[in-house]
């Protein structure tokens, strides 16, 4: 595996890479360009960055007027303040006249460690899921999020990036071709499916080693994209393997784990658990510490995974 | 201010407020009050200062208009119904299942209407937001966003009101419809955001204060709002809500309720004998 990455990182580098090649969008930040790497950009296209101060509220109702007016506009801040915070611009001003606006959230989930749990946002997927139009993605390293920056670009409406603080194995395969709205088989198996996404696909992946170390055949799928979400790769495998895990760094309510459980319900009904933050507010840590405290580790997956397998009819 | 210039304006006032009486009563809910307030500054706005086509209602380089104070959209439709941007009969559908005209502006579907507004304090970021491109992409456009006084309460007015001045957007103009009353009484009893001039004025902004209903004092202001560069322009327009219908002049119970047929009748009497 190569050096490990945080998304966030490839965020910025990504946005950088990209503004010669496109030459319409611009930036956004609330004083924490630093932070979100949305920096590296600014040093490369002053003339097209424009920080907002303190106020994402209004950030992202400027990021819609400069939508309005035709712009591809890029609005970043924590998580937290993104999704939270402004909810309700990108619900109103963004998500309901559908605009062009990509909110580029960093610092997602309890990995933001030490500044606990006010930083900490394990409820922007569900916030976001529940906008009409709202393309989500949760880049799983920095192949991927560098990818989903450019899709971003390229496709029209509302996305939410979703990116992290702490720096990640690249887990995406040689030749890895990123495509909007599509689930990737990581690994094939036959006793449980395990569909993880950000940062837990690469614990995902080890957790697949330890089961099969023990003679269980698990498949693992990466969902970059929450929103829409890839239905059929996860119902075809839930049929094959008849049990399902899913692992996320969020909430397990309204997150992934939801909108599995959701789609499967109505696709084909197979047990779910679900491993997440369970209903927690996060704290301060270092990250191991945090990820070991709220079950976000291989360990975890692979009891879940048994329990999910024990479950079947 | 020419005759033929003041007489038409008040002609388009007319039909503003006579438009916007109309959709509410049809619908049988609505904000008279607000929107007979800013019929005036509406009518200069459409007919006598925007660079607007109503036959290309998308064009990039058109003056744009975000009624932050979304709920006074009858009036905004009347005004772009007076325009020419869609037929006046739609007017009647207002807030009917399946119209294209919403309770608040909705960009997507409205022709001429450059922003979805009603969720208060959005509108005027977002017209920063377009002043911004307007800027970053050299256009002459103008941009112009209606508040409320009531609206000035948002905490995000004053996010974009430091933003606004810190660009230095002379290209925007927001006119503050300030006429003292909102849903739960007068603005200085409910949560006094007075002094708005003075506010606007720390803030970085020019600002002109006006009576709202005289036009020569509106062209002076959005006159003088062209001259000053550097800094936006806000202007305070001293308002009457439910300007025009004696009944409802002041009252702040006709914020947000519709005439009944006979007060209706009686809304558009007067206001045509008063013109």
């Amino acid at each position: 595996m190569a050096d490990k990455i945080a998304t966030r990182e490839a965020y910025g580098n990504a946005l950088a890479a990209l503004g010669e090649k496109y030459t319409d969008f611009v930036v956004l930040d609330a004083d924490l360009a630093a932070a979100t790497k949305t920096g590296t950009f600014k040093k490369k296209f002053p003339e097209r960055f424009f920080d907002c101060g303190i106020a994402e509220g209004n950030m992202v109702g400027v990021a819609a007027g400069l939508a309005a007016a035709g712009k591809t506009v890029f609005a970043s801040s924590f998580a937290m303040f993104a999704a939270g915070r402004a909810f309700e611009q990108i619900r109103n001003s963004v998500g309901y006249p559908h605009l062009n606006v990509k909110i580029g959230a960093t610092h997602a989930g309890i990995s933001v460690g030490e500044d606990g749990a006010t930083h900490q946002c394990n409820e922007d997927i569900a916030l976001m899921r529940t906008i009409p139009g709202m393309t989500i993605v949760n880049p799983a390293d920095a192949i991927e999020a560098a990818a989903a920056v450019e899709a971003a670009i390229t496709t029209y409406g509302p996305f939410y990036l979703r990116f992290g603080r702490a720096a990640v194995p690249n887990v995406c395969p040689e030749g890895y071709k990123f495509e909007l709205g599509k689930g990737v088989k990581l690994a094939e198996g036959t006793d449980v499916t395990i569909v993880a996404t950000g940062l837990m696909v690469h614990l995902a992946l080890e957790a697949a080693e330890v089961l099969k170390a023990e003679g269980i055949s698990a498949e693992v799928i990466n969902i970059h994209t929450i929103k829409p979400l890839d239905k059929d790769i996860i119902a075809a495998s839930a049929a094959k393997t008849g049990a399902v895990v899913t692992a996320e760094e969020h909430n397990i309510i309204g997150g992934l784990g939801g909108a599995v459980c959701e789609a499967l319900a109505e696709t084909c009904p197979v047990p779910v658990v679900r491993v997440g933050v369970e209903d927690r507010f996060g704290m301060s840590g270092k990250v191991p510490e945090l990820l070991n405290e709220y079950g976000l580790t291989t360990e975890n997956i692979v009891a879940n995974a048994k329990k999910a397998i024990a479950l079947k009819k | 201010m020419e005759t033929t210039k003041l007489e038409m304006l008040k002609e388009k006032a007319l039909n503003i407020r006579l438009g916007a009486l109309e959709g509410i009563h049809a619908a049988a809910s609505g904000h008279p009050g607000g929107s007979l307030a800013i019929a005036d500054i509406l009518a200069y706005l459409y007919f006598a200062e925007m660079n607007v086509n109503p036959a290309d209602p998308k064009n990039a380089d058109r003056d744009r208009l975000v009624l932050s104070k979304g709920h006074t959209a009858p009036a905004l439709y009347a005004a772009l119904a007076e325009k020419g941007y869609f037929d006046k009969e739609l007017l009647g559908t207002l807030r009917k299942f399946g119209s294209i005209l919403q309770g608040h502006p909705d960009m997507k579907h409205i022709p001429g209407v450059d922003m979805s507004t009603g969720s208060l304090g959005q509108g005027f970021s977002a017209a920063c937001g377009t002043a911004l491109a307007g800027k970053i992409d050299g256009k002459d456009y103008r941009v112009y966003a209606i508040l409320g006084d009531g609206e000035s309460e948002e905490g995000q007015i004053w996010e974009a009101a430091m933003f606004g001045a810190h660009y230095k957007l002379d290209n925007l103009v927001a006119i503050v419809d300030f006429n003292g009353l909102q849903i739960d009484g007068k603005v200085t009893e409910v949560m006094n955001p007075t002094p708005l001039d003075e506010k606007f004025a720390a803030f970085g902004w020019n600002v002109c204060v006006i009576d709202g209903h005289n036009f020569d004092e509106i062209e002076a202001a959005l006159a003088n709002a062209r001259e000053v560069k550097g800094k936006p322009t806000a202007i305070i327009a001293k308002c009457v809500k439910g300007k025009g219908v004696s009944y409802m002049e002041n009252q702040v119970s006709w914020h947000g309720s519709a005439p009944k047929d006979d007060q209706y009748e009686q809304a558009v009497a007067e206001l045509k004998a008063n013109a």
